[in-house]
C-alpha cells in the first residue's frame, strides 16, 4: 500500500527525521489559510496522491504568496492526476500539503528498501536528488552506493560512516547523517514496509537534513499487525476500481483497450494478456481472480467490467486447479450477467476441474457464452468481436437486391 | 525417481487442524502420499485423520521419521512455523501459505542460510511427482507420470502447461510450483540444477514471468552448467502495461526485469522458447524429439 506524502512524512517524522513545516487542506481556502499561518513567501503545494510521477503530471507547485497558495489549492483539489503509476483513470486528488519552500545547500537521494533477490534490508543513496534517480542513474550521471543493514535493523558504523563519505556528506555532518540512516532503518522495520524513501533528502545552509519528499510503501500482507495504521483514501471517496477488486479477492489492474479479461491466476492472467496481443487485440483490463475468491467475488469483478463501457467483449479464460474450480467462475459470471443490463458477448474457456459442471451451470443461468476449447481459439474469438463492426448491412442489402433483378 | 519428494517420502502437515489443512491432507492420503503425522500448537495428543497430531516440530521429528513438511500455516505465523521446520532439520518444507509478510521471510532466509532444509515456496503449489506423491493442492486430473520436469511461479499457468504436456502424449516426472512472491526459498536454478541430476528426467519446461531477476539467474546457471536436457521456457507478462503489479506480489514489469530481457537472456543460454504460452507442450515434445534424434545420430 502506497502512502501520502503527508502520511509517509508523519510517519518518518515519528521515527526523528526531520521535514519541512507544513500541513494538508481538503480546500483552496483551508490551503490560504496554512499558508498564512506558516508565513514566510515562499511556498510548496502538493497534490495528495498515492502514486509517483506527480511532477511531471503537474502535481506540485512552487508559488509565492498565500493568495497563489489558494489559486494552485483550487486547481489541484478535486482534479484527477493520471502518471504512468496510477494507470488510465488517474486518482482523484482530496488533498494538497502546504508546506515551507527550504532550500537546500546539497541534495540526495536515500532509499531504505526490502532487496527481494538478496533477502536482505538495504540502504540506497545517491548524490543529488529530486530528478528521475533512475535516469541519472541509467544515463551514468550519478551512482548509487549500497549500505547493508541487518534483519532487525543494525548497521555496521564504519560501513554506514564510508557509505556517508562515498555521498560526500561534509565530515562534521557525518554523526547526523549515520544517525538519519538508523532512523530509515528502524521506521522501514517497525513500519513494516518495502519501501520508505525520502528524494530529495537536503542540507540546509544551516546543517540540517530536512526530508523534502517521502514516499513509503507498506507491505500489504503485514496490515495486520496495525489494524490502527491509516489509509490512504477511502475507496468510495476516490472511485478507485483496482482498491475495490482487492477487496474481492481480485487483482485487477485497468489498461487502455476493449477486450475485458478474467483469468484464475496471476500467471494464466498474464498469459491470456499476451494471447490477446499477439492476435492483435487490446486488452482492457489484467484481472486474477485468487484462490480465495467466492463466486460473489467473482461476480464483483466481472461487474467492474460489464459497467466498463469501454469493454466490448469479456474473455473468460480458467484451469481449474485444485484450489479454485471453474464452477465458482462460472457461477460469479452468471450472477454478473443477470445482475447487469449491458449486452455484451462473452468468450469463455474452461479446462481443468468442473469445466462442463460450469457450462451446465451457466446454461442454468440463461446465460449466452461461446465456448471455446483452448486459449489461443479463446483470445482469437474475442479479438474478432471486439473489432469495430464495419457497415455489412449495406453490403448485403445491396448484393440481395442484385439478386432479385437478376 | 523424482527431485524433491517421492514415493516413500514421509510427510508432516504443519496446521494440518485448521480448514486447508484438513482439506488438502485428505486430498493429499487420497492420492496416495504418505502422510504420517500433524502439527497444531495446542493440539498435542489429539488425532485427526486418524494421524497424530504434535504441538509443534521438533516432537514430531522425534517420534517420526519426516521427509517433507507442508506449511498451511496462517500468514502471521507462517514464518515462525517455516523457521520452527528449519531448526528441527526438516530436509525439504513446502510452504502453501500466501501472503506471508516480507519482513517475517527476511528472518525466514537468514535461518535457511548454512541450514540443513531446503524451501520450496511461499505462495507455492506444491510438488507433484505423478503416480508416486502430492504434496500441494493442485489438481491431479491431467497429470500423467513422465519424464518431463517442471518449474514454475504459477499455480494455474502450472495446471494449463500440464495439460498441454500430457495432451502432447508425454507427462511428468516432478511439478514444482517455486511461488509468485519476491522472497523464496528454492530458485529456478536450484530447481533445474536438482532436475539436471535426475535420471528419471528427459528434459524441462519452465514457467517464468515478469518480475526479479530469477530467470536471469536460471540463464547464467545453465550457460555455466551446460545441462544436457533440453530446456524450453515461456516467460508470460510480456505486454503488462510497465510499473503495475500483476497479481502475484513479485509481478513487476521493470526495466532490466522485463519479459523481453528475460526471454534474450534465456534465448542467449540455449533455452528453447515456446513461441505462444498455448504451443509448450508441443514445443517441449519437439525439443525431446529433435534430443533423440541427435543421441541416436551420436550412437
Amino acid at each position: 500500500m502506497k502512502l501520502h506524502e503527508f502520511q509517509s512524512k508523519s510517519f518518518l517524522a515519528q521515527y526523528g527525521i526531520a521535514i519541512p513545516a507544513g500541513s494538508v487542506a481538503t480546500s483552496a481556502a483551508e490551503a490560504r489559510a496554512h499558508a498564512e499561518r506558516l508565513g514566510g513567501q515562499s511556498f510548496a503545494v502538493k497534490a495528495q496522491i498515492p502514486a509517483g510521477g506527480r511532477a511531471a503530471a503537474g502535481g506540485i507547485r512552487i508559488v509565492e504568496g498565500a493568495e497563489a497558495v489558494e489559486m494552485a489549492g483550487a486547481e489541484l483539489i478535486g482534479a484527477r492526476i493520471v502518471t504512468e503509476q496510477t494507470g488510465p483513470d488517474g486518482y482523484a486528488v482530496r488533498r494538497v500539503l502546504v508546506e515551507e519552500s527550504v532550500a537546500g545547500a546539497a541534495s540526495f537521494y536515500l532509499s531504505a528498501m526490502i532487496d527481494p533477490s538478496a533477502a536482505e534490508i538495504v540502504i540506497l543513496g545517491a548524490i543529488g536528488g529530486d530528478t528521475d534517480i533512475e535516469a541519472n542513474v541509467r544515463e551514468g550521471r550519478t551512482t548509487v552506493e549500497r549500505l547493508a543493514v541487518d534483519p532487525d535493523g543494525g548497521i555496521d558504523a564504519d560501513a554506514a560512516d564510508d557509505f556517508a563519505r562515498r555521498l560526500a556528506v561534509p565530515e562534521d555532518r557525518r554523526g547526523a547523517f549515520c544517525s538519519l540512516l538508523a532512523n530509515l532503518a528502524k521506521a522501514l522495520i517497525g513500519l513494516d514496509a518495502t519501501l520508505a524513501e525520502i528524494n530529495p533528502l537536503v542540507l540546509t545552509g544551516a546543517g540540517d537534513f530536512v526530508a523534502l519528499d517521502a514516499k513509503i510503501i507498506l507491505d500489504d500482507n503485514a496490515l495486520f499487525r496495525h489494524p490502527d495504521r491509516p489509509v490512504p483514501d477511502p475507496v468510495e471517496a476516490t472511485g478507485d476500481l483496482e482498491e475495490s477488486a482487492e477487496r474481492h479477492r481480485i487483482n485487477y489492474v485497468r489498461m487502455n483497450g476493449d477486450i475485458g479479461l478474467v483469468a484464475n491466476g496471476a500467471g494464466l492472467g498474464m498469459a491470456t494478456l499476451d494471447l490477446v496481443r499477439a492476435g492483435g487485440g487490446q486488452p482492457a483490463n489484467f484481472m486474477d481472480i485468487r484462490t480465495t475468491a467466492t463466486s460473489l467475488d467473482v461476480a464483483h469483478g466481472i461487474s467492474l467490467l460489464l459497467d466498463n463501457p469501454a469493454v466490448r467483449v469479456i474473455l473468460i479464460n480458467v484451469h481449474g486447479g485444485g484450489m479454485q474450480a471453474c464452477d465458482t467462475v462460472g457461477d460469479g459470471l452468471g450472477i454478473a450477467m443477470r445482475r447487469s443490463n449491458r449486452k455484451c458477448p462473452v468468450v469463455v474457456r474452461f479446462a481443468g476441474n468442473n469445466a462442463d459442471f460450469a457450462r451446465a451451470r451457466l446454461a442454468n443461468f440463461g446465460c449466452p457464452i461461446i465456448d471455446c476449447p483452448d486459449m489461443w481459439s479463446a483470445a482469437e474469438n474475442a479479438v474478432r468481436l471486439a473489432r469495430p463492426v464495419e457497415p455489412p448491412k449495406s453490403i448485403a442489402f445491396f448484393e440481395r437486391r442484385e439478386a432479385v433483378a437478376r | 525417481m523424482s527431485i524433491l519428494a517421492g514415493s516413500q517420502s514421509r510427510v508432516l502437515v504443519q496446521g494440518m487442524t485448521g480448514w486447508a489443512g484438513r482439506h488438502y491432507s485428505s486430498s493429499m492420503l487420497d492420492y496416495g502420499t504418505k502422510v504420517v503425522a500433524g502439527v497444531t500448537p495446542g493440539k498435542a495428543g489429539m488425532r485427526f485423520l486418524d494421524l497424530p497430531i504434535y504441538g509443534d516440530v521438533a516432537t514430531a521429528t522425534r517420534e517420526h521419521r519426516i521427509d517433507v513438511s507442508i506449511v498451511f500455516v496462517p500468514p502471521d505465523h507462517a514464518g515462525a512455523a517455516m523457521i520452527e521446520a528449519i531448526e528441527a532439520e526438516v530436509p525439504v518444507i513446502v510452504t502453501v501459505t500466501e501472503r506471508v509478510p516480507l519482513h517475517d521471510m527476511l528472518k525466514v532466509r537468514a535461518a535457511l542460510a548454512g541450514s540443513r532444509s531446503t524451501l520450496v515456496g511461499p505462495n507455492s503449489q506444491g510438488i507433484l511427482s505423478p503416480g508416486q506423491c502430492k504434496i500441494g493442492v493442485m489438481a491431479t486430473a491431467s497429470a500423467r507420470p513422465g519424464r518431463v520436469g517442471v518449474i514454475s511461479r504459477s499455480a494455474s499457468l502450472t495446471s494449463e502447461v500440464i495439460a498441454q504436456i500430457s495432451a502432447a502424449g508425454l507427462g511428468q516426472s516432478t511439478t514444482v510450483g517455486i511461488g509468485g512472491d519476491p522472497i523464496c526459498g528454492l530458485t529456478m536454478h536450484d530447481c533445474l540444477s536438482l532436475f539436471s541430476k535426475d535420471r528419471d528426467t528427459d528434459g524441462v519446461v519452465v514457467i517464468g514471468e515478469i518480475g526479479g531477476s530469477q530467470e536471469e539467474e536460471l540463464a547464467d546457471f545453465i550457460a555455466e552448467a551446460r545441462p544436457k536436457m533440453p530446456i524450453v521456457a515461456t516467460v508470460v507478462g510480456r505486454c503488462a502495461p510497465p510499473k503495475r503489479r500483476m497479481g502475484h506480489a513479485g509481478a513487476f514489469a521493470a526495466a532490466p526485469s522485463d519479459a523481453d530481457g528475460k526471454i534474450r537472456a534465456l534465448e542467449r543460454a540455449g533455452v528453447t522458447i515456446a513461441p505462444s504460452p498455448h504451443l509448450i507442450g508441443e514445443t517441449i515434445r519437439n525439443a525431446l524429439r529433435h534430443a533423440d534424434g541427435a543421441a541416436s545420430q551420436v550412437a
